[in-house]
C-alpha cells in the first residue's frame, strides 16, 4: 500500500488546515456572534480528528518510511492567511472553508475505501466516525452561506 | 386580601382526577365599589403567557379593575397579582403617547399621522427603489393580537417580500417552537393545563412557575397541597418556591451549575435506559433514532453528570427513578432552559424523556413548553416572526405555493430561500446599515436584548431609520426617528392564544387616549400608503376590521396543525376560550395533541426538516425523506459541550438573569402599577451566603457587577442562589416612575450579557456569562428585592413585602361549572380519568 500512507498524512494535515482556517474565519468575523462560536465548535471537531488520527498516522509513517511519492507537497491545500472584510468577504470566506471541508471529506472517503481494502479496522472505524462529522461541518457552512448570500449580494455596501 | 403579600391566594386543594374548583378573583381601583362598575368587558389577561380569561371593569370611560371568568378553562376564575394590579392601571397614566413624533434636528417633535406615516412611506419607497425589499426589517413582539401579526406578516412577506421579520418572542419562546419542530415535526403544544390534575409527578425544568405563571402555580399547589400530591422535581440553580415544593412532596431539587443543563438531561436520559424504564414497544412504533440517542447519552453516568453539573449523583438517580416509575408525568420548561446554553438540545431532551416512556397525549402525561408572553403563540402561528404562517415549511415549495395562492401573489415574492432572518441577525444588518428601515412594535430591545450598549448604538446611529410603535416613550422609542402612539389592551379588539393553545377574544372596553391607534390600524395605514397590490391589481390586504382579519387568518390556518377553521368571533364570545385545533369535526377544540401517537413529521406536512442540534446546520429535504418518518417522532440527542464563556481568574462567578413575580418584561406596564412597583421598586443582584462572605458583602450593600461587556451598580440581596452564581432581574432599564434610577449608575442586567444565541432556535443566551462582583459602598437598608419569592433573604431581619390597603382584592368561591374538553370528573372520584380522543390531523 504505497500511497495510503501519503493519504493518511494528507488527511492529518488537511484536518489541521481546516481547523486553523475555521479559527481564522471565526476570529476574523467575530462581530458575527454565531460565526465566531460555531467556527470554534467546528474547529474543535477537526482538532479531535487530528488527535485521533495521530497514532494511525504514526503507524503508517513508520511503515511508509522512505516512501517515494513525487512532490507530496503538491497534494496539500493551503489554509487561509487571513479573512476578507464585510458581508461579501464573509460569504467568500465561508466558501473557502467549504472547499477545504470537501477536500477533507473526499480524502476521508478515499482513505476509508483503501482502509477497507487494507483490512485496517481501526482506520476504517475512525473514517466512518469522522466522515459524519465532516458532513456536519459542511452542512453548517452551507446553511450559513445560504442565509448570508442574499443580503451580501443584493443589499450590503 | 393583599395579593402582593399573598401571591397565590387561598388554597382549594382537591383530589387527583377531579376538576380544579372555580373561584373568582377581583380587584378594583381604590374608591370604586362593584356597584359603581358600569360595564364588564370580556378579555384575557396579557401580563404573562398563561392567558387567564377575565373581564375588564369600566367606569366613566376608563378601565378601573378586573375580575376572573369562572367558566374559563384556563384559570377557572383566578387571576395573579400582575393581572389584578397591573393589567389595566397603566392605561390611565399621564405619560401615554397620544400623538405621533418625528425627529426634527435631532429631537422628537409632535406631529400628525399624515406627516409621520408620510415620512415612513417616503423612506420605505426610496429604500425599495434603491436597495430592494431586503432593506426592510420588522421587529415585533409577543403582545399584539393575532389579527395584527397576520396583517404584518402579509405586508412583510407578500407586500414587501422581506425575510427580515421577527419578534421579541425570539428572546422568550423561540426555543419552545424550535424544540417542537425538531421532535414532533411542527410547532404546537402537546400537553394541556388539565394534565396537572392527573399526573403522578411534575418536572419543572428551568421554570420558576410561581413567579412567571402564578395562576398555573395555584393550580399546581391545589394538587400538591391535597392528600394525594404529585411529586415535584425542580431543576433550577436557585432555591425557588418550586424547590421548596419539591422537598415537601418527596421530590428532588437539582441545582445544576449554570450552563450544564444538557449534561443533566443526558444523565437523566441514560438512567431511563439503565433502569429499564423505556417503553420499547411504544418507542419502536412511534419514534425514530433511539439507538443513536442511547449511544449519545452513554457516557453520562450519574457520577459523570454529578461531576459536570455540580449536583449529587444520588439526586440524579432519584429524579430519574421518579420519572421512570410514574405512570403519568407532566413536564414544563421555561427560560432556565430556553435562555441557557444548548437551549434547543436541552428542551428536545425533555421530549425525549417523554417519548422514551410513551408519556405523551394522555391526561397527566404531557409536556408544556412554556411561552413568556401572552400572544407569543400567535407571533409564531401567523408568521410575524421567523416562520411562515400556519406552521408552513419555508423549504417546502408546496407550502410556499399555498400561501402565494391564498394571497394571490407571485411565489417568488415570498422569501423562502433560507430560514427567515432571526432578531439578532436583523439587528446585525441594521448595525451594518444593510437594513435601512427597522420597524419595532410593542417591545423595548434597548432594555431586553443582550449587550445593551451595542443595541443603543445600533438604534441611535444614522445608518438605519427606526420606527417605534408603542404605548409609552420607552428607552427604545427615545432613539427612534418616528414614534407612533398605539392603543393597548382594552383599547382595541382582537384574539390571542395562550401556552396551551387556548384562543380568547379580547373586546375593546375604552377609547385609546388622544390620537393613539390600534396596531392593526397602523399597519393598514402603512399598507395603504405603500399601495401594496396582489397579482390582479387589487389591494393586497383585503380586510379593514379585526373580525375580517381574523376570518382571513382562519382560512390561512385551515388544514394546518393550528387549525382555527371552527372558530369565529361569535363562538369566542361564549363562556370560555377554546383550544385549537378547532374544526367542524371538533367544535369544542382539542385539549391535547398526539393522543393517537401520530406526530406531524410527514415530509409533506412538517414545518421543518430539522437541524443538527449542535451547529444548527439544516437537514436537507432528501435526507429527511430518506428517514421516512411517517408520523413517528424524532428522538434527537446531543453531547454536552461547555458554555462559551466560563468563569476564570478575572471573572470568577457565573452570571444569570431572570424575572420577579411583580414585573413583566421591561416594566412598561407593571412599573406603572403602584402596588407592583412598590413591591419591587429597583434592581438588585442575588449572591449566595458563602460568596457574599468571601467578598465581604452584606445584605443591602451597593455592589458593582462586571462582565467583559459592561457593568451595573445595584444593591445586593444575600439569598438562595447557588454558590458561584449571581442572579440579576432583567426588568429594570433607565426609565423609572419614581426616578430612583436617576443617580446615573447603570442597573440594566443586559449590560453584562453576551451577543450569542442558540444554533437552532437562535434564542440569545441570557443565562451564561462570567462576571465579578465588588463592593462599592455600605448599604443603608436591605436590597429592594421581594421577600415573598425566590429572592427571599437567607437570613437577617428584612421587612416582608406587603401591598398595603389599596392592594385589597377579593377571592370568592363559586360553583364549579362543567368545562368543555376537561377529562376530569366534577365530583370527587379519585383515580377516574376520562380518556378524551384528540383528532388525528386531517
Amino acid at each position: 500500500m504505497p500511497h495510503l500512507a501519503v493519504y493518511v498524512g494528507l488527511l492529518h494535515r488537511s484536518e489541521q488546515t481546516l481547523a486553523d482556517a475555521l479559527r481564522t474565519v471565526g476570529e476574523g468575523h467575530a462581530a458575527e456572534g454565531d460565526v465566531y462560536h460555531t467556527c470554534d465548535t467546528l474547529a474543535k471537531m477537526s482538532e479531535e480528528h487530528v488527535r485521533r488520527l495521530g497514532p494511525i498516522a504514526r503507524r503508517y509513517g513508520e511503515q511508509a518510511a522512505g516512501e517515494d511519492v513525487e512532490e507530496p507537497e503538491r497534494l496539500h491545500a493551503d489554509g487561509l492567511a487571513g479573512v476578507r472584510e464585510g458581508p461579501v468577504g464573509l460569504l467568500r470566506d465561508l466558501q473557502d472553508l467549504y472547499v477545504l471541508g470537501t477536500l477533507v471529506q473526499t480524502t476521508w472517503t478515499a482513505v476509508a475505501q483503501a482502509a477497507q481494502g487494507a483490512r485496517d479496522r481501526e482506520l476504517l472505524e475512525l473514517a466512518h466516525a469522522c466522515e459524519g462529522e465532516t458532513g456536519r461541518q459542511l452542512s453548517w457552512l452551507n446553511t450559513r452561506l445560504k442565509a448570508a448570500a442574499p443580503q451580501a449580494l443584493l443589499v450590503a455596501t | 386580601m393583599d395579593r402582593i403579600a399573598d401571591i397565590w391566594g387561598p388554597r382549594t386543594p382537591h383530589a387527583k382526577g377531579t376538576v380544579w374548583p372555580a373561584r373568582v378573583d377581583r380587584h378594583l381601583e381604590e374608591g370604586v365599589a362593584e356597584e359603581d362598575v358600569e360595564r364588564w368587558v370580556r378579555s384575557a389577561c396579557v401580563l404573562c403567557s398563561n392567558g387567564c380569561g377575565c373581564e375588564i371593569a369600566v367606569k366613566d370611560g376608563r378601565m378601573v379593575g378586573v375580575r376572573g371568568v369562572a367558566t374559563d378553562v384556563v384559570n377557572h376564575g383566578r387571576l395573579g397579582p400582575k393581572g389584578l394590579y397591573g393589567s389595566w392601571s397603566w392605561a390611565n397614566s399621564a405619560d401615554r403617547l397620544t400623538r405621533p413624533l418625528v425627529r426634527e434636528n435631532g429631537r422628537l417633535t409632535e406631529t400628525d399621522w399624515e406627516t409621520a406615516m408620510g415620512r415612513i412611506a417616503e423612506v420605505s419607497r426610496w429604500l425599495l427603489a434603491e436597495k430592494g425589499p431586503l432593506s426592510h426589517g420588522f421587529y415585533t413582539t409577543g403582545q399584539l393580537f393575532l389579527e395584527e401579526y397576520y396583517t404584518l406578516a402579509v405586508i412583510g412577506k407578500a407586500g414587501l417580500g422581506t425575510p427580515h421579520m421577527d419578534g421579541n418572542t425570539r428572546l422568550c419562546t423561540a426555543t419552545s417552537a424550535a424544540a417542537f419542530k425538531e421532535s414532533f415535526g411542527t410547532d404546537g403544544q402537546p400537553g394541556s393545563y388539565t394534565d396537572i390534575e392527573h399526573c403522578d409527578a411534575i418536572f419543572l425544568f428551568g421554570h420558576n412557575m410561581p413567579e412567571t405563571q402564578t395562576v398555573l402555580w395555584m393550580r399546581v399547589l391545589d394538587r400538591t397541597r391535597a392528600d394525594d400530591p404529585p411529586k415535584v422535581v425542580c431543576v433550577d440553580p436557585r432555591r425557588t418556591k418550586v424547590a421548596e415544593e419539591a422537598e415537601r412532596t418527596g421530590g428532588v431539587h437539582l441545582a445544576p451549575r449554570v450552563g450544564t443543563n444538557m449534561a443533566l438531561m443526558n444523565g437523566l436520559t441514560r438512567e431511563l435506559f439503565a433502569g429499564g424504564w423505556v417503553d420499547e414497544e411504544w418507542v419502536g412504533r412511534h419514534t425514530l433514532g433511539v439507538e443513536e440517542l442511547r449511544e449519545t447519552v452513554e457516557p453520562y453516568t450519574p457520577e459523570e453528570t454529578a461531576r459536570i453539573c455540580g449536583v449529587d449523583a444520588g439526586d440524579v438517580r432519584r429524579a430519574a427513578r421518579i420519572f421512570g416509575e410514574s405512570e403519568r408525568v407532566l413536564s414544563t420548561v421555561l427560560q432556565g432552559f430556553y435562555q441557557s446554553h444548548q437551549a434547543t438540545a436541552a428542551a428536545v431532551a425533555v421530549h425525549n424523556l417523554h417519548l422514551l416512556r410513551g408519556m405523551i397525549g394522555r391526561p397527566g402525561a404531557g409536556v408544556l413548553q412554556m411561552n413568556g408572553q401572552p400572544t407569543a403563540q400567535n407571533t409564531r402561528e401567523c408568521g410575524a416572526d421567523g416562520d411562515l404562517p400556519g406552521f408552513r415549511n419555508w423549504s417546502n415549495p408546496a407550502h410556499v405555493r399555498e400561501l402565494a395562492e391564498l394571497w394571490n401573489v407571485d411565489e417568488l415574492t415570498i422569501p423562502h430561500w433560507a430560514p427567515p432572518t432571526h432578531a439578532m441577525q436583523i439587528f446585525r444588518y441594521a448595525e451594518q446599515g444593510s437594513v435601512g428601515l427597522l420597524w419595532i412594535s410593542a417591545t423595548n430591545p434597548v432594555v431586553s436584548m443582550p449587550e445593551s450598549s451595542r443595541i443603543r448604538k445600533i438604534l441611535g446611529g444614522d445608518q438605519c431609520f427606526t420606527v417605534v410603535q408603542d404605548l409609552f416613550l420607552t428607552e427604545t422609542a427615545e432613539l427612534a426617528d418616528v414614534v407612533l402612539p398605539a392603543a393597548g389592551w382594552g383599547e382595541k379588539t382582537g384574539c390571542y392564544t395562550n401556552v396551551n393553545r387556548t384562543v380568547h377574544l379580547s373586546e375593546k372596553a375604552v377609547e385609546p387616549p388622544g390620537e393613539a391607534r390600534s396596531d392593526l390600524d397602523i399597519f393598514l395605514m402603512y399598507a395603504d400608503a405603500m399601495d401594496f397590490r396582489d397579482r390582479d391589481g387589487a389591494p393586497l390586504i383585503k380586510w379593514r376590521t379585526p373580525e375580517e382579519a381574523f376570518d382571513a387568518w382562519r382560512e390561512c390556518s385551515r388544514g394546518r396543525p393550528c387549525d382555527y377553521s371552527g372558530l369565529s368571533y361569535d363562538k369566542l364570545r361564549g363562556p370560555t376560550g377554546i383550544p385549537w385545533p378547532c374544526t367542524e369535526e371538533h367544535p369544542e377544540g382539542t385539549d391535547r395533541l398526539y393522543a393517537d401517537g401520530v406526530f406531524n413529521t410527514d415530509p409533506e406536512y412538517c414545518e421543518t426538516y430539522g437541524h443538527d442540534l449542535l451547529t444548527g446546520g439544516t437537514v436537507t429535504p432528501q435526507e429527511y425523506r430518506a428517514k421516512a418518518p411517517a408520523g413517528r417522532a424524532h428522538l434527537k440527542g446531543a453531547a454536552y459541550v461547555p458554555p462559551h464563556e466560563e468563569p476564570g481568574e478575572e471573572y470568577p462567578l457565573l452570571y444569570t438573569t431572570g424575572r420577579t413575580v411583580y414585573h413583566f418584561h421591561t416594566r412598561t406596564k407593571t412599573g406603572r402599577s403602584r402596588e407592583l412597583n412598590r413591591a419591587a421598586p429597583d434592581a438588585w443582584v442575588e449572591l449566595s451566603v458563602p460568596d457574599a462572605r468571601r467578598l465581604g458583602i452584606a445584605e443591602g450593600d451597593r455592589v458593582r457587577v462586571e462582565s467583559p461587556r459592561g457593568a451595573i451598580e445595584v444593591r445586593a440581596r444575600i439569598g438562595h442562589v447557588r454558590e458561584g452564581a449571581v442572579f440579576a432581574p432583567f426588568h429594570y432599564g433607565r426609565w423609572d416612575p419614581d426616578e430612583v434610577a436617576t443617580d446615573g449608575a447603570p442597573r440594566q442586567a443586559n449590560e453584562l450579557t453576551m451577543t450569542i444565541w442558540d444554533p437552532v432556535s437562535k434564542q440569545p443566551y441570557f443565562k451564561t456569562a462570567a462576571c465579578r462582583v465588588v463592593k462599592v459602598a455600605d448599604g443603608d437598608g436591605p436590597a429592594p428585592a421581594p421577600t415573598t419569592t425566590a429572592s427571599e433573604p437567607a437570613g437577617g431581619s428584612v421587612p416582608p413585602t406587603r401591598g398595603g390597603p389599596e392592594a385589597d382584592t377579593s377571592a370568592e368561591p363559586t360553583a364549579t361549572p362543567d368545562y368543555p374538553c376537561d377529562p376530569a370528573v366534577t365530583h370527587e372520584a379519585p383515580g377516574h380519568i376520562a380518556e378524551v380522543a384528540a383528532p388525528g390531523r386531517s
